[in-house]
């Protein structure tokens, strides 16, 4: 099985380097373009050697753009934070929620379980405009419009499922002896739940935390249809952003930089429970 | 004396609230669920009803007219169709694409991993903003796939501006987001195989060419069925990345479900007709999901059992 010619190898090299190239280029060239001015952008043809400048980056923190019409006042660090604001308090709502029901769904195979546990996955892959178009005419009656608290119950749309299912896998997967010894032991239900239950679904927990974190941070609809300039994440700040700055290339490409860089670099750090998380315990490799 | 009498009540009340502990863990999730289950009755509702936003008088039940018209709109036709082309066309080119690149990375080398690692970053870029960073490379005046195009002999190809390339241009982006997601799964199956079908073909002698039609793809067909079926539930839905690309244009070229229902809600304040397009391509994920997961319990029950 194991005589590879040379002809083979050459060709899964360039077959490789094909693979690499396609899905790796449009991440190099947006991050290039983000340290080149106007003028080195609009060169033809192209080129890869430049001066690279901060200016795009500065203009974005500072919140001041400088052309030659005047001086721009954009809010894109507000969108960032915004971002930040929605995926933290998502992420952290969706744990306290759906770890100890996932916990309650995994040990207790109480009446009607399955079927919530299949309710809550179905939620998954319904379109999410049919809940959010009524939700929006809802939210102007109930004062929720446009508010963090609104989108943040929203977003456990998209939470909420995976942490249930992926944390769900990983407490079915630990035996509960452990948990009846302790129980035996005279320590209460509680007790046994955060001393032994949530330290051994650790990494499930963070898996599905940090997924979870990802599909937030990425969401583009929900806050398209329910938030106001001053509440979008970065998805839709960048698109409009792109209307309002009208040809100022380098500071988009930048904004795009700033805002895939936190989902990219997570994904670098914790390649291999990602991995696990996607996979939503489906295979284990 | 105090101090025998105590378990007793104690042990009581845990037994009771043993028996509510589930349903009360659960609680707070299912209202959550129960919250969002309101607005999904509502759109049914709605998809029931002649409304529109700017005419507030004219409201009233029209039972299934909504849906009825639907059979001689052609832009309903349309819709349905742009929507199934682009779900199918995605889920193909991204299943042939995954499965090959999981094959080029069945090996666990130090490289394979890294490129494996590597290619999680389309995979975690918002589609959104995947669709922003194709419209800057496909921009006439300075995008890089423009000038390739040209150089290759394309002088007039406009990407996502024209209606004759604006599918492939959307499709593109898919590809490059959501290709590593089949790939992933794919791998984490290849190499999930146990190995002694493929050292008992190799002592035989088979060539590797019909191992993989005889005995890798056989045993890899649940995998790639759930991948494949759940990427078709995320496609006929994409919003992202057409809207951000293109907004359904030109003309109504990518007019896809949600999109068509997002603009009829918020440009033509059409809210009946934007809730029946919705619930009908609801009924579509729903017998789509349901094979999914039927699909995918399987798969796992297998995972479980199997190791």
């Amino acid at each position: 099985m194991e005589h590879t010619s040379a002809l083979e190898r050459v060709l899964r090299g360039a077959a490789l380097s094909a693979v690499v190239l396609f899905f790796m280029f449009p991440i190099f060239w947006i991050v290039l373009m983000s340290f080149q001015t106007n003028e080195t952008i609009l060169r033809s043809p192209p080129s890869m050697v430049f001066e690279p400048t901060l200016s795009n980056y500065v203009a974005l923190i500072t919140g001041r753009l400088e052309t030659q019409a005047g001086s721009l006042d954009i809010d894109f660090m507000r969108n960032l934070m915004n971002s930040v604001i929605l995926s933290v308090s998502s992420v952290a709502l969706a744990l306290v929620l759906g770890v100890p029901a996932a916990y309650a769904f995994a040990r207790h195979k109480f009446r009607g379980s399955e079927d919530i546990a299949f309710t809550l996955l179905s939620f998954r892959f319904a379109p999410p405009l049919l809940v959010l178009l009524p939700l929006t005419l809802y939210f102007q009656q109930i004062g929720l419009a446009d508010t963090y608290v609104g989108l943040v119950w929203v977003y456990q749309l998209i939470c909420l499922p995976l942490i249930l299912w992926i944390v769900r896998g990983y407490f079915e997967d630990i035996s509960p002896d452990v948990e009846h010894a302790y129980r035996i032991a005279g320590h209460g239900w509680g007790a046994t739940f955060m001393k032994i239950a949530l330290p051994l679904a650790g990494p499930g927990i963070a898996a599905a935390g940090l997924l979870a974190f990802i599909f937030a941070w990425n969401n583009f609809i929900f806050a398209l249809v329910l938030a106001s300039a001053d509440k979008q994440p970065v998805t839709v700040g960048a698109l409009a952003f792109v209307t309002a700055s009208g040809i100022q290339y380098g500071q988009i490409a930048a904004a795009v930089v700033l805002s895939i860089a936190p989902t990219l670099a997570l994904a670098l750090y914790a390649q291999r429970y990602l991995v696990e998380g996607l996979s939503l315990g489906a295979v284990k490799g | 004396m105090t101090v025998a009498a105590d378990p007793l009540p104690v042990k009581r009340r845990m037994r009771v609230s043993r028996k509510a502990l589930p349903y009360l863990l659960s609680l707070p999730a299912l209202l959550v669920c129960i919250g969002i289950l309101i607005p999904f009755f509502t759109a049914v509702w709605y998809s029931l009803q002649r409304y529109r936003l700017s005419q507030p008088w004219n409201r009233g039940m029209n039972w299934g007219e909504n849906y009825i018209d639907f059979l001689t709109d052609p832009s309903f036709w349309n819709t349905l169709k742009v929507s199934l082309l682009y779900a199918g066309l995605t889920v193909t080119f991204q299943l042939i694409l995954g499965l090959a690149i999981a094959l080029l990375l069945q090996k666990r080398t130090r490289l394979n991993n890294l490129i494996s690692i590597m290619l999680l970053m389309p995979l975690m870029t918002a589609p959104a903003l995947a669709a922003l960073m194709f419209k800057l490379m496909t921009n006439p005046n300075f995008g890089i796939l423009s000038y390739f195009a040209q150089s290759i002999g394309f002088t007039d190809f406009r990407w996502g501006a024209s209606p004759d390339t604006a599918l492939f241009t959307v499709i593109l982006v898919d590809i490059w987001v959501y290709t590593p997601f089949i790939m992933i799964l794919l791998l984490a199956g290849l190499r999930s195989l146990p190995t002694q079908p493929f050292e008992a073909a190799a002592l035989d002698g088979v060539p590797r060419f019909q191992q993989f039609w005889r005995i890798t793809l056989p045993m890899l067909t649940p995998h790639i069925l759930t991948a494949s079926l759940f990427r078709l539930l995320e496609s006929i839905q994409q919003f992202d990345i057409i809207y951000a690309m293109t907004q359904g244009g030109p003309g109504d070229t990518l007019m896809v479900f949600q999109v068509e229902a997002y603009l009829n809600f918020f440009q033509s304040t059409n809210v009946g007709r934007s809730a029946a397009l919705l619930i009908i391509l609801w009924a579509i994920t729903f017998f789509l999901s349901n094979i999914f997961i039927k699909n995918w319990l399987r798969l796992r029950e297998r995972a479980r059992g199997g190791v």
